[in-house]
């Protein structure tokens, strides 16, 4: 790639910074606008109606309307918030969920760097927007804000432990914490889900409740705290939110394919190089309908139920996997 | 969880509705909270106060016709049944036996679709989204065929003292009867999307139970009281109408939890369309309004007429002074004695079962404050 952007006028190396970057937010904003016309479509047609058909063919333009609707909007301050964290509290939820593009390896040569301790990265990246949903639902001054973020940090924190012992197997297995060093100990068709299927339904499990996607959506369970920690955002400050969410599925589903599902690796194409990530996005968005499947089919559970369900089966049953893991690969 | 409530330390208000998603309408409840945990629930009625007992007192009788319907939107043709029942008792009228099964036939149909609507919002306060669209489908049909005959979707004003307005074609019963096949086939696949559903019965089962003492105290009545195991069904118990000619059950569960009103109510559902069936076989020939003096005046003295609505027992109370105004009209509603319990009900339990706890008690909210 380095060769291409020698163009003379700046040094390679920030060009390719730069390049990165704005790919990086190409795959965010792209994500965000297929997934959100995904949802509302596929959610019709679970519910028997046609979704969105007015904007466009088949309400294609309906998000661009809608984005434009949104922009447009008042950002509306409650008189009660405090000021400063609640217009930073959007931004510290969707600035991290940029960074992660930067080492998802989505093909063998499309990938920004590969960082020794990709994975750590983003594990600690993700993990910022807890606090962001914390500052969300401390400023907003509401007592449902507040209730939604207690809610979500409680099951962050508790759903982080199932996710980091099933993702210790794999890396047991694998010796390394690098992504691509990962893809590619899988090569040949070895897939993880094949050697390890509990650990990919724990982690699936696990990726569920820390997205805060159905069936446990409890820190914006609509039909209990109106909007959650979201209850006083509007216009970009909720859009914001809401395209973050959509990123940390998209990055959560990346992860998964990657410690799972053999990262890009799928029949040989032509140019594989680049084009296998064709096969990079098949299995990420496999994933993701799969959670728009689960969130529109299922009620909400309980949060005492959803704690229990954490720490009584995912945590001993990833803890008996990462020891069996251990032993298996002793012998 | 007791133990919670005895510290009474850390609680914080927090004000649910009059504008909020799971309380159906205008409803407030003041909850005192300690952390999720609701510790007293304290409903606040008087949003959607219009003094339909008034208005019935000051104007003559006829014209309480289409308020009837604005009390209970979902169960409307019962409204309207009790009312001009109540009218027909006191002022000594017979309605012809056609106008009987009619009232019969459409009741039964609006409180089908009644229980459809309870069944979609039940499960969208818990959460999931879809069966609301799946019961809307099934209730759309029964609001057009009611539109046919009534000429309304929700808001019926179509009985008359007497009979009803307009009698019912071959069209409506072919309607109808495709309607029960229609609905019978739909019943196996709720069973298995919300009550086979895991998630679902945990939500449920074992959340707000009561017993049948608590129910008596309280006065409630409908699927909530059948639920503790006390058959009490005013079509039965106090037959009105021609309900003593067709055959059909009272479920009842014992559990009196959520899960078992939820039970209930839908087995109630295949119990209505047994009625249906039977009215429509047996529909007697004839008017569908007898002879009614053109000015009725209302006898002086009192008449009683109870009516089985979706939510419970209806009962319209109404004195005559021999005006044709009524002299004073009490209306006895089944949703303000049910909400009534919620205070007991929900003390020390988690938000969001007070969600499904009100899901389960099927409150009508201007019904309550009529």
């Amino acid at each position: 790639m380095s060769d291409v952007m020698n163009t003379g006028f700046l040094p390679p190396e920030l060009l390719r910074i730069i390049f990165t970057v704005i790919c990086a937010i190409v795959v965010v904003f792209g994500n965000a606008v297929v997934m959100g016309y995904l949802e509302r479509k596929l959610a019709g047609r679970f519910q028997r109606r046609p979704g969105p058909m007015e904007v466009g063919f088949h309400g294609i333009l309906q998000l661009a309307v809608d984005g434009v609707k949104l922009v447009g909007k008042q950002l509306i301050v409650p008189k009660q918030t405090d000021k400063a964290l609640y217009r930073l509290a959007p931004i510290i939820s969707f600035a991290p969920a940029i960074m992660p593009m930067l080492v998802i390896p989505f093909a063998p040569k499309l990938q920004g760097r590969d960082f020794d301790v990709g994975l750590l990265f983003i594990l600690a990246v993700v993990a910022i927007n807890v606090l962001a949903i914390l500052i969300a639902g401390w400023s907003s001054n509401n007592k449902y804000s507040l209730l939604g973020a207690m809610r979500s940090v409680a099951q962050n924190v508790a759903y982080e432990i199932p996710m980091l012992l099933t993702l210790l197997s794999v890396i047991l297995v694998t010796g390394t914490f690098s992504l691509r060093g990962i893809v590619e100990a899988q090569s040949g068709g070895a897939w993880f889900i094949f050697f390890m299927p509990v650990a990919f339904l724990i982690f699936f499990a696990a990726t569920l409740a820390e997205t805060n996607r159905a069936p446990f959506d409890l820190p914006e369970a609509e039909s209990e705290l109106t909007a959650g920690f979201m209850t006083e955002f509007s216009g970009m400050g909720f859009s914001l939110f809401f395209m973050a969410e959509y990123t940390y599925m998209f990055i959560a589903c990346s992860l998964t394919v990657i410690l799972f599902l053999g990262g890009w690796s799928g029949p040989p194409l032509p140019y594989g190089e680049y084009t296998s990530a064709l096969w990079f996005f098949a299995k990420v968005y496999a994933l993701l309908l799969t959670m728009i499947w689960i969130r529109w089919t299922f009620p909400r559970v309980r949060f005492d139920q959803l704690l229990n369900f954490c720490w009584k089966y995912l945590v001993p049953f990833s803890l008996v996997h990462l020891l069996v893991t251990a032993v298996v690969l002793k012998l | 969880m007791t133990s919670m409530a005895e510290k009474g330390e850390h609680r914080y208000v927090l004000n649910m509705g009059p504008q909020h998603p799971s309380t159906h309408g205008v409803l407030r409840v003041i909850l005192e909270m300690e952390g999720e945990y609701v510790m007293d629930p304290q409903p606040v009625l008087g949003y959607g106060h219009r003094m339909h007992e008034k208005m019935a007192e000051s104007r003559s009788w006829p014209n309480f016709l289409p308020n009837a319907a604005r009390m209970d939107y979902l169960s409307a043709l019962i409204y309207n049944h009790g009312y001009v029942g109540v009218v027909e008792r006191l002022a000594g009228i017979e309605p012809t036996p056609r106008a009987e099964y009619i009232r019969v036939i459409t009741s039964e149909l609006n409180r089908l679709q009644s229980h459809l609507l309870w069944l979609g919002v039940l499960v969208l306060d818990l959460g999931a989204f879809t069966p609301i669209m799946y019961t809307f489908e099934d209730r759309e049909k029964i609001l057009d065929i009611l539109e046919d005959v009534t000429g309304a979707r929700l808001t019926y004003c179509y009985m008359r003292v007497g009979g009803v307005v307009r009698d019912i074609d071959d069209k409506f019963i072919q309607r109808t009867r495709e309607y029960i096949d229609w609905q019978r086939s739909r019943m196996p696949m709720y069973e298995k999307l919300v009550t086979g559903n895991i998630i679902f019965r945990k939500r449920v089962e074992q959340i707000g139970e009561f017993t049948p003492d608590m129910a008596r105290r309280f006065g409630l009545t409908g699927p909530v009281l059948r639920a503790t195991g006390i058959g009490y069904d005013i079509r039965r118990a106090e037959p009105y109408s021609v309900y003593p000619e067709f055959d059909f059950d009272i479920p009842t569960e014992t559990a009196g939890d959520c899960m078992a009103a939820y039970k209930v109510r839908v087995r109630e559902i295949e119990q209505s369309l047994r009625i249906l069936e039977q009215a429509l076989d047996k529909l007697p020939e004839g008017p569908c309004m007898a002879k009614v003096p053109k000015k009725l005046k209302l006898p002086a003295g009192d008449a009683c007429y109870a009516v089985e609505s979706p939510r419970g027992e209806l009962v319209y109370h109404l004195t005559g002074d021999g005006s044709d105004t009524p002299y004073r009209m009490k209306i006895r509603v089944p949703s303000f004695s049910n909400l009534s319990l919620l205070p007991e009900l929900c003390r020390g339990m988690l938000l969001s079962d007070l969600c499904a706890c009100m899901g389960s008690l099927d409150l009508v909210i201007p019904e309550i404050d009529r």
